[in-house]
């Protein structure tokens, strides 16, 4: 088995500029990622993207390449296509890699996991031709393939990036189907203060939104009883907004009510996790060096608390310096000397997410779906079913998971767990934090016999030698 | 170009054939193969185990599940694989067979 000093889970920004801040302090470094190339989503395939798709896509995603670049020079090991499933005994990390099991171990371990889209049960929401916003930038960023009749639904500026984006690529969308109001709008008003001192996104907010009144994009705002129709595949959005009723026909649906917290790994380890009242999520503990409870563990980036990829990247740069500094490769003073100007930059970048925060929250829809919507994707399990299981004295997310399979699917609670407890502690009166959250246990991902076996021998391999 | 097509491609890229469920389709050689697969036109890639519903990609990330193909006999998140010459994909069939990582 490899030893280094340091694993990193997740090659986007918070990662790669950990590992690289790392390894030019002089520690070995294995970084970890899914992706056959690095970028995470965020900069998803940065460094292959042509000219063409760079324009549409903005000076921001490009951005990333320094990232890419400053990690190879760096002289870390990068395991591509490295599906990370177990993390235990401080640390051995088990992951496979093209049909391979195989295992690394490291004495620190940032995870720089990222981000999920925010579940968004809606009627429709699992037909054929429905995906995250998300999702619709990698097909895009990866691929360069962009919808041609789409909708774009829910709240936040990623609705407005994607959607000039569109405009930009000759393939504008539909309409935006907006699920905040004004009076979000007002209610944000009072962090305007502090997302002026942000670094420009206020400006970068309104550029996007006036490309797309000049590709007169139709935007409704405030919209309510959401659903998507169709019977193999989405054929159209209906909603009501400003008290009118809405038909949109299309046959791609976007949809995006904010990003949270990836929190799969860190939850595996036993990190303790707590509501974020602000963002609607919950959040690992960490301290401002991003080092949590847990020994040697450290999570960096926008699976500590949304923050967006420029702050991912300066918290992966301020994690990596408190591990150098635990494993004695720079001294404390170094560390504050070092770390110093990272933190400045990245309050800077945090300051406009109260902001928006409060002025695109999430559709209240969504949150509290109707009986009949379904909840867990993988099991099909619907909102009726989890309020049932309340009133039959259900109080927990892993009782509910007992009563009807909810979160024991393929994708393990991913887009299901924050429903499931939102709903719950809705039937209950308690809070969040009362009423919990999966208990996840490895593998994260899907591992096959063949793959288990195949390090059974790697490990017989390495004993020989 | 058909603009009858979900999708528009801004690339023209090399082609390889493939087969899904035994029609043969000529995709992008090396290409994310949930992108290929819905470029071409491919809107559904599996049905569920329980109610049979009809589901393609969701979040294109590796963390939904509802992009699952079978190739060579295992199932897989289309969206984490690549397109290769000759890949045999085929719906996972519903029910039977079909996932179940626990």
């Amino acid at each position: 088995m490899t030893h280094s000093d340091i694993i990193v889970v997740g090659a986007g920004p918070a990662g790669m500029a950990a590992a690289a801040m790392a390894a030019r302090h002089g520690a070995t470094v294995t970084l970890l990622d899914e992706q056959p190339r690095p970028g995470g989503q965020i900069y998803r395939d940065v460094d292959r993207a042509e000219q063409q798709r760079i324009d549409i896509l903005g000076k921001e995603y490009q951005h990333g390449a320094t990232l890419t670049q400053d990690m190879r020079n760096a002289g870390i090991t990068h395991v591509t296509g490295a599906v990370v499933w177990a993390i235990e005994d401080s640390f051995t990390v088990s992951y496979t890699q093209h049909g391979q099991a195989a295992q690394v171990s490291a004495d620190r371990i940032i995870l720089a996991t990222g981000a999920l889209e925010r579940p968004m049960p809606l009627p429709g929401w699992t037909l054929p031709g429905v995906m995250t916003a998300g999702a619709g930038q990698i097909l895009l960023k990866q691929s360069g393939v962009l919808a041609r009749n789409a909708v774009l639904v829910g709240s936040g500026p990623l609705l407005y990036l994607i959607a000039a984006q569109m405009v930009r690529a000759g393939t504008p969308p539909r309409a935006l189907v907006e699920t905040q109001s004004r009076h979000d709008l007002l209610r944000a008003a009072k962090h305007f203060g502090g997302a002026l001192r942000g670094s420009g996104y206020l400006v970068k907010g309104l550029k996007l939104l006036a490309q797309l009144v000049r590709a007169r994009v139709p935007r409704y705002t405030g919209a309510t009883d959401i659903a998507i129709e169709g019977g193999a595949r989405a054929e159209a959005v209906t909603f009501r907004s400003r008290g009118r009723a809405q038909r949109i026909a299309c046959d791609t649906v976007m949809l995006h009510h904010g990003v949270v917290p990836n929190t799969q790994a860190a939850r595996s380890i036993d990190v303790p996790h707590l509501w974020d009242s602000a963002q609607h999520c919950f959040s690992p503990v960490t301290d401002p060096w991003g080092a949590t409870p847990v020994d040697g563990v450290f999570v960096a980036g926008d699976g500590a608390g949304i923050g967006g990829a420029n702050v991912a990247e300066h918290a992966g740069r301020i994690s990596a310096l408190k591990a150098l500094q635990e494993l004695g490769q720079i001294s404390p003073q170094a560390r504050d000397d070092l770390a110093a100007p990272l933190v400045r930059q990245k309050a800077k970048e945090n300051a406009v997410r109260p902001f928006l925060d409060a002025a695109y929250p999430p559709c209240a829809q969504a949150l509290a779906p109707a009986d009949s919507t379904l909840v867990c994707r993988c099991e099909e399990v619907r909102a009726g079913d989890i309020r049932r299981y309340a009133k039959l004295g259900c109080l927990g997310p892993n009782q509910a998971k007992a009563f009807g399979r909810a979160g024991m699917g393929a994708c393990q609670g991913r887009y299901c767990g924050l429903s499931v407890t939102a709903i719950l502690a809705q039937e209950n009166s308690l809070g969040p934090d009362d009423t919990g959250y999966f208990r996840i246990r490895p593998p994260l991902k899907p591992v096959t016999l063949g793959e288990l076996a195949s390090m059974h021998d790697n490990n017989a391999a390495d004993a020989a030698e | 170009m058909n603009n009858d097509l979900q999708f528009l491609e801004l690339d023209k890229k090399a082609t390889v054939p493939v087969t899904f469920d035994g029609q043969r389709l000529n995709l992008p050689d090396g290409e994310n193969l949930a992108a290929a697969l819905l470029a071409a036109g491919i809107q559904t890639f599996r049905h569920t185990a329980k109610s049979g519903a009809p589901r393609g990609p969701f979040c294109m990330m590796g963390a939904c599940f509802d992009c699952l193909v079978e190739i060579d006999g295992v199932v897989r998140q289309a969206c984490m694989l690549e397109v290769e010459p000759g890949l045999e994909i085929a719906r996972p069939s519903a029910g039977g067979g079909d996932h179940d990582p626990q």
